[in-house]
């Protein structure tokens, strides 16, 4: 199975964890993800304004740069983007034309555009997935923490029911671990406001994170970065059990008994992608 | 009060957003459903109210369309189909492009922050709060 891969900017910096835990990931269960050799970053937020066109180039050059191919993400706010750009491409032919002529690409709309967990979930199959597992979680208690932009909105993303989604559960699943399923897992964790009005985000993150705690997870499991940020930083000073963050990636590593070394890939290859 | 009068920012606002705020029947779903109201100054269902009474000035006013954080619950909940968050971005637009500017940015930022914060953070905060 081959991808074309869209890192972002984030996993090429504080994330860079999600991204080498997927990539040593992805190797062992033959799915080949080959990094677009010329991007930049997705512009982070889906232009909510029919005249924001600027915003719109660099997730369309993107698009375009697959050619076609499926192209993968792992960060929630990239795919995001990137998906609704598509969903924008395809329905309007106003925007389309004038996004296209200036950056000088052919782009219709056309090509997948997945997260890395859909890749799990629709074309290797937890079923496989579970089978090529070589440490259970076993009795690990997780929970599965889905924020907003993978799962909203629905029509466009189509990742999965965006008020009941099983998607992350089932990954869990796959991993031999008991999953835990907590009242707040699709509820916002505040996104950037934690920058701006950080009690706001204390606030949401403290729901989340408590009402885990109290069903008893001794984990989270996210693909977004900002939640990450968030969910470790944000929460209010509780006494009681930590309840550890990971990237969904993190765990998948682990199950399938791979070591993965922050920095490793750097080491790897010696390289700094172009930004 | 600008109520009655035709607002050039709503009549902007639904050209560009797509959305009717008069197809609203103010079931109020939208604050129900929305994470972060208790920071709001207005609920959410109530800035759809004030467009449709065309209260621009106390929408320009308003802390909410600031800490909407675009999480689109409210869309997701809403039985007329509406979408807020592009209509709550039409008022912060309003308000960057019009009147005050940027909102936010790298010089108010600590160097903590800095170091800390994700990529996907400072680059969504920035092209939340400035123009």
């Amino acid at each position: 199975m081959r991808y074309r891969y869209f890192p972002g900017c984030t996993l090429k910096g504080q994330a860079k964890i999600m991204e080498e835990t997927t990539m040593a990931a992805a190797e062992a269960l033959g799915i080949e993800l080959q990094e677009l050799s010329d991007w930049q970053c997705c512009g982070a937020v889906f232009p909510l304004y029919e005249d924001e066109l600027i915003t719109l180039l660099s997730p369309v050059r993107t698009l375009a740069a697959a050619e076609g191919e499926p192209l993968v993400s792992l960060c929630a706010a990239c795919h995001h983007v990137l998906k609704r750009a598509q969903e924008l491409m395809q329905r309007s032919e106003d925007a389309r034309s004038k996004v296209t002529d200036f950056l000088e690409v052919e782009y219709s709309g056309e090509g997948r555009v997945l997260h890395f967990l859909e890749v799990l979930r629709d074309d290797l199959g937890f079923k496989k997935l579970a089978e090529m597992v070589k440490k259970p979680l076993a009795g690990r208690k997780m929970a599965a923490y889905y924020g907003c932009l993978l799962l909203r909105p629905a029509k466009v993303m189509q990742f999965d029911d965006p008020e009941n989604p099983t998607i992350m559960e089932d990954f869990l699943k796959a991993l031999g671990a008991e999953v835990v399923k907590t009242p707040y897992r699709t509820e916002c964790c505040g996104a950037y406001l934690s920058v701006t009005e950080e009690k706001v985000a204390r606030d949401t993150v403290s729901k989340i994170i408590d009402s885990a705690r109290s069903a008893g997870a001794e984990g989270l499991i996210t693909a977004c970065p900002l939640c990450h940020y968030n969910l470790e930083n944000c929460a209010a000073d509780n006494a009681g059990k930590p309840v550890e963050i990971l990237y969904f990636s993190e765990l998948l590593a682990e199950a399938l008994g791979l070591t993965v070394r922050a920095g490793s890939a750097e080491e790897k290859t010696g390289e700094v992608p172009s930004q | 009060m600008t109520s009655g009068t035709k607002s050039r920012m709503i009549e902007e606002m639904k050209l560009q957003s797509g959305q009717d705020p008069s197809c609203c029947y103010q079931c109020a779903k939208c604050s129900a459903a929305c994470p972060v109201t208790a920071a709001m100054d207005l609920l959410p269902h109530q800035v759809i109210r004030y467009l449709q009474l065309g209260l621009e000035e106390e929408l320009l006013e308003s802390r909410t369309p600031w800490i909407c954080a675009s999480c689109f619950t409210c869309a997701a909940r809403c039985p007329r189909d509406l979408d807020l968050a592009r209509m709550m971005e039409g008022v912060r637009l309003a308000i960057l492009r019009r009147r005050e500017g940027n909102k936010f940015g790298p010089a108010d930022l600590t160097p903590e922050q800095l170091a800390k914060l994700p990529q996907q953070a400072l680059v969504s905060g920035f092209r939340k709060y400035n123009k």
